[in-house]
């Protein structure tokens, strides 16, 4: 099947605008500008099935729908944090098809009547946000953007604003506090972005997946986009595999495609052949999947991945094979989790600090079993208490870990199995 | 010189992008155009911007304390951050580091005798497929090297130095 996201690897320099819009990009933005009114284009992307890309699974539309109209200027923002460990996919997006997305991202902006908005890229995308710039210049040159958009009184602007290195920034909150200039610490909610955003005013947050996907809603119908993937997960996603497999890289496929199928069929297999042993569907935040022909035959949905104790997420599909100790993994997440701490709330900043000793010990040959029981301890009471999904995050591959892999947590156990 | 004298357009250019009553969203980029030249922010460039945005010199400090992108101290010329995360070290990133070091005769953290190069081990950069790398932090911004080898990095380091020769 020809890619819906990817289509750079199907049509060759579709990152220029000519053949970009050879291909029929546009067509969709200048379709909802010309001829339909903003709530229909909202109940378009509803009807869809369209979820949030950026690892919630958010319905799209009626994100878009719960916008305060009581409360203006409104705002867009494409989350192009891209942070989490194991993710890697809005980066190919952004530098091969630049266009598709910041057609969604435009598409967007006239359905909750914005008139400017904002590509917040992570820091280290410093190169991508140069080449996005020059993107959005084609752009005004060609009247896609500016004012009287297609002979209508429409007017957007799109800016990058690039961030400096910070994981936090990836949860909404914290990007729009670090938008407005301040240290990247999440606010606590509600009120949430669609009535309290971006300067206080009602804002739009989406991921740049989720964006990307809009112009094919708008081209080939929402009816067509809910009939790929499965019941509960519309359309197609860009699996990040990455780990021990032989040919890692982002692969869109359609949402319920089986773990084996993405590991062995695209991934090519285990380096060496050997057996998975364990994988982490959404990157570092995830709770560590055992992997049996069960778990292997799972389809990778939102709701299929549940039933196996975890989460889809972003789907960065992280493979660990029979050589890894599950005691190492645990010891990178949390030294991660520690380091990107926002130190805003208590459990997750001392909660994360702890986790890390209390590793180091094991690590050091104290009383492995005394520690163990510790660290799970401190993670247990973290739960539910942070005040933003990367505190609950950096607890999740720590209790999955012990509780399903005991046997990486004994005294002749520990130290074995690096990478 | 104050920034707004040395970069009078891109000075303009930054602050057009956000409403002029919120002018302290361009913290982050003047930041990085402070950066520029010495590969940190002086005393002086965060008085500038602090003066340009109407907020504190405390207040853009501690900006430049919580993102990891941001400086206040000279290092090497370049800064070579290392991907050592769970996906990165699954593919070889500690190894890789390790005799990175050993080769040039540092720790993790440390600069090159000649100034020229710090090494940095970061968290993840979103190039998870294409482990060991690294990005390099310099005059020029910041650049993606990836499915690198040490004799690679070696490579890379050399034609840096000789490059900073010709320059002076």
């Amino acid at each position: 099947m020809a890619h819906i996201l990817l289509r750079h690897r199907d049509i060759p320099d579709i990152n220029k605008l000519e053949v970009y819009r050879k291909n029929g990009g546009f067509e969709a933005f200048k379709q909802v500008v010309t001829s339909m009114k903003p709530e229909a284009v909202t109940e378009v992307v509803k009807a869809s099935g369209l979820r949030g890309r950026g690892g919630a699974g958010f319905p799209t539309g009626l994100k878009w729908a719960f916008m305060d109209n009581k409360n203006w200027p409104h705002y867009v923002v494409a989350n192009a944090d891209e942070s989490e460990p194991g993710t890697f996919k809005d980066r190919e997006i952004m530098e091969n098809n630049p266009f598709q997305f910041l057609e969604g991202v435009a598409i967007s902006a006239y359905a909750v009547g914005a008139h400017a908005a904002y590509v917040y890229l992570r820091g280290e995308f410093w190169q991508v946000a140069a080449f996005l710039d020059e993107r959005i210049e084609d752009m005004e040159k060609a009247g896609l953007l500016g004012g009287k958009l297609f002979g209508t009184d429409y007017e957007l602007k799109i800016y990058t604003h690039l961030g400096a290195g910070a994981y936090i920034c990836g949860e909404e909150t914290a990007l729009l506090e670090s938008m407005e200039g301040k240290r990247g610490q999440p606010r606590l909610r509600p009120p949430f972005p669609p009535s309290f955003g971006l300067y206080g005013k009602p804002t739009v947050v989406n991921n740049v997946e989720t964006f990307t996907n809009i112009p094919m809603i708008f081209s080939k119908g929402a009816d067509w986009y809910k009939a790929l993937g499965t019941a509960d997960s519309a359309g197609v996603k860009v699996f990040s595999l990455s780990g021990r497999v032989k040919k890692p890289g982002n692969y869109e496929l359609p949402f319920g495609t089986t773990f084996r199928q993405l590991v062995y069929e695209h991934g090519g297999g285990i380096i060496n052949d050997r057996p998975v042993k364990a994988i982490m569907a959404a990157g570092a935040s995830s709770s560590i999947i055992k992997v049996d022909d069960k778990a292997l035959d799972t389809p990778m949905d939102y709701a299929s991945v549940r039933t196996l104790g975890a989460d889809l997420g972003s789907a960065s599909v992280i493979v660990i094979d029979d050589t890894v100790s599950i005691e190492w993994v645990i010891s990178k997440t949390v030294e991660f989790f520690k380091h990107e701490s926002c130190g805003k709330c208590t459990p997750c900043r001392e909660g994360n600090y702890w986790m890390m000793h209390v590793i180091e010990r094991m690590e050091a040959g104290e009383d492995v079993e005394a520690n163990t029981e510790l660290l799970l301890s401190v993670a247990k009471q973290m739960q539910n208490k942070c005040l933003c999904a990367l505190g609950e995050f950096a607890t999740m591959a720590v209790v999955s870990g012990i509780e399903r892999f005991p046997d990486d947590f004994t005294t002749s156990s520990i130290g074995g199995g690096h990478a | 010189m104050s920034l707004t004298e040395k970069y009078p357009q891109e000075v303009k250019k930054i602050l057009a992008k956000y409403p002029p009553e919120q002018k302290r969203s361009a913290v982050m980029p003047l930041l990085y155009l402070a950066q520029r030249q010495e590969g940190y922010a002086t005393r002086a460039a965060m008085q500038d911007i602090a003066d340009l945005l109407a907020i504190t010199p405390t207040d853009v400090a501690s900006i430049i304390g919580f993102y990891t992108l941001f400086h206040d101290e000279k290092e090497g010329r370049y800064r070579m951050q290392v991907c050592t995360d769970l996906p990165c070290a699954l593919r070889g990133a500690d190894q890789f580091l390790q005799e990175l070091c050993t080769n040039l005769q540092v720790q993790v953290g440390q600069t090159s005798e000649d100034d020229l190069v710090t090494i940095e081990e970061v968290k993840c950069l979103a190039g998870c497929d294409k482990a060991p790398m690294f990005q390099l932090q310099g005059e020029n911004g910041i650049e993606y090297h990836e499915n690198m080898t040490v004799d690679k990095t070696l490579e890379l380091i050399e034609a840096l130095r000789k490059s900073g020769k010709e320059v002076k």
